[in-house]
């Protein structure tokens, strides 16, 4: 080996280890805290104890908010799936009158509308409409900014459903409504699935929107309470934090390797899935 | 037309499974944007004699940001925080890790690749606790590792600390991006430029990039559109100390809900909502020539 190798070889190598500390240092909190006696802001290597556990349960707000979460993630995903997989199936197969206008403006809607740029007036809409601290109103707002992504995504996956499924089961007296339910959606499952998953996983995660919308903390999800839980006081309660904190992670992580594992990790262009 | 349509749908029937998603994007997505507008030319507030009746102050609003030193502040960090943490940050470390990753052994290359994902999955308010533990002043990771605790790198390096961590946040995406782009490389080019000893970075920049540029390009628009709207700052944050780390979307936060200015914040929404646009319209007019 020349020495020219040898220090190429040194250089990746270190750069390896520090790109490796870089992300897994930050990580490693998530997994002592929540089992240390005395959890600090830093990192340690705890004194092993299931005390947290039990003070973090018996929280007056901390089980209820991810009851919440479940909610308002269920109201977001079963809107957007359902109405997406409709909007998608449509779109795929009939050439409505302006159809490929719509799916550009779609595209174009989902990544110019953010939560950010849209706070002011939704924040206004539900305060006049009186929904705010209304979970269903929220978990609407959330499926609309989700639906345009959802329609785009799965209209790739009804495209690559061959129609001569639907043209067989058509020949043999299918309504619609049935071709769609037991020929289509069964073909698309991989797809729908996907958008579910996806669905679920921005909705648990999204913080902005019930932040503005549910000022009640009775009504908070688990993303507002986990934030609040700093304020609290003055000071952040660090018994709770680090518990809650792997409670509320852990159904997203156990989803994605749900997902990669079943479907493998797809890449959807610009869409975060 | 009518033999395409396979499923027997019909127009009518079609349309009727398109409105009710064209609706709820309508009312949640549409109509908020335009009226963002209108609400930007009033003096509308969340409490006062203007809550009630606000009045329309055409473009008061606009003439007052450019004057406001806050907008600007928040106007140049949200620069700086999109040109450190995405175009350059996550850039060229999704580039690296993406160029690195190829010829590395399969289980290194998962577990990077794994820990990547994880910090681009894991939910916001989660990673900005993370952050907080590596970033605190007493008893804070990075002081314990450098050997000397006592500084609160969120309170007085408040930028810097944004753009390491949207840097850890986004390059999953960057990577997952140059990864499938470098696919495409022709291997036989590749091997030319091994046989002719080019080095690494001469490989990059002459055989690599002429493949990947539009990917660069489309990748950067996306990554620059995201950070600029990103509300995870606030967690970390929250804006302070004294504005400094007080990025556009905190801003609007700040205006809107804590100072109940919503018309002002409104008016500042718009030019955001404009930016994000032309940022967008630009992307989808590269992929469209792409294709």
């Amino acid at each position: 080996m020349t020495t020219r190798q040898m220090l190429r070889r040194t250089g990746y190598v270190a750069f390896m280890a520090v790109v490796l500390a870089f992300f897994a240092v930050p990580m490693l909190w998530l997994a002592s805290a929540p089992f240390d006696s005395d959890p600090g802001i830093g990192l340690r290597w705890p004194d092993w104890t299931l005390a947290n556990w039990e003070t973090t349960f018996n929280h007056p707000y901390a089980l209820g908010s991810l009851v919440n979460s479940i909610v308002l993630c269920v109201v977001a995903t079963a809107v957007t799936t359902v109405l997406a997989t409709l909007a998608a199936y449509a779109l795929s197969r009939v050439r409505i009158p302006g159809r490929d206008a719509l799916l550009y403006v779609l595209l174009l809607l989902s990544s110019v509308v953010t939560g950010t740029a849209a706070m002011v007036p939704i924040f206004v809409m539900m305060f006049q409409l009186g929904l705010i601290n209304s979970q269903y109103a929220t978990g609407l707002v959330i499926a609309g900014g989700m639906l345009p992504a959802a329609i785009f995504i799965l209209k790739d996956f009804v495209d690559s459903v061959p129609r001569s499924y639907e043209e067989s089961a058509r020949v043999f007296g299918a309504s619609p409504t049935q071709v769609l339910l037991h020929v289509v959606l069964p073909v698309a499952r991989p797809g729908i699935a996907t958008i579910l998953v996806w669905a679920f996983v921005q909705a648990w995660g999204n913080f902005l929107l019930p932040f503005l919308l549910l000022r009640d903390v009775s009504q908070q999800p688990a993303a507002v309470l986990l934030r609040t839980l700093k304020d609290e006081g003055g000071s952040a309660n660090l018994t709770v934090i680090p518990v809650f904190s792997l409670l509320y992670a852990v159904p997203v992580v156990a989803l994605y390797l749900f997902v990669s594992k079943r479907y493998g990790f797809r890449f959807h262009g610009g869409i975060k899935a | 037309m009518a033999s395409r349509d396979t499923a027997g749908l019909g127009v009518g029937r079609a349309v009727a499974f398109v409105s009710p998603a064209l609706l709820l994007i309508g009312v949640f997505l549409v109509f908020p944007a335009l009226w963002t507008i209108y609400i930007g030319i009033t003096d509308y507030a969340l409490t006062g004699p203007s809550s009630v009746a606000p009045s329309v102050v055409g473009l008061d609003n606009f003439v007052e940001a450019l004057d406001d030193a806050l907008f600007t502040n928040a106007l140049w960090l949200t620069v700086v925080f999109v040109l450190g943490s995405a175009v350059i940050g996550q850039n060229l470390l999704g580039f690296a890790l993406a160029w690195l990753l190829r010829g590395a052994r399969p289980a290194l290359r998962r577990v990077v690749e794994g820990l990547v994902l994880l910090s681009w999955i894991l939910p916001s308010v989660v990673v900005a606790y993370l952050w907080i533990a590596v970033l605190d002043r007493d008893g804070g990771t990075l002081g314990a590792l450098l050997g000397s605790p006592g500084t609160a790198w969120l309170v007085e390096y408040p930028m810097a600390s944004l753009v390491i961590f949207n840097t850890w946040r986004g390059t999953a995406f960057s990577m997952m991006l140059y990864g499938s782009a470098l696919a495409a490389v022709p291997p036989s080019q590749l091997e030319t430029a091994r046989t002719v000893g080019a080095s690494g970075w001469q490989t990059v920049r002459d055989v690599v990039f002429p493949h990947i540029r539009g990917h660069v390009l489309t990748n950067t628009l996306l990554i620059s559109l995201w950070t600029a709207n990103d509300f995870t700052p606030f967690l970390l944050t929250a804006g302070g100390p004294n504005h400094e780390s007080e990025t556009l979307p905190i801003f609007i936060y700040q205006q809107a809900i804590a100072s109940g200015r919503l018309g002002y914040a409104a008016a500042i929404s718009v030019l955001l909502l404009l930016v994000n646009l032309v940022v967008a319209a630009l992307y989808l007019l590269l992929l469209r020539r792409r294709s």
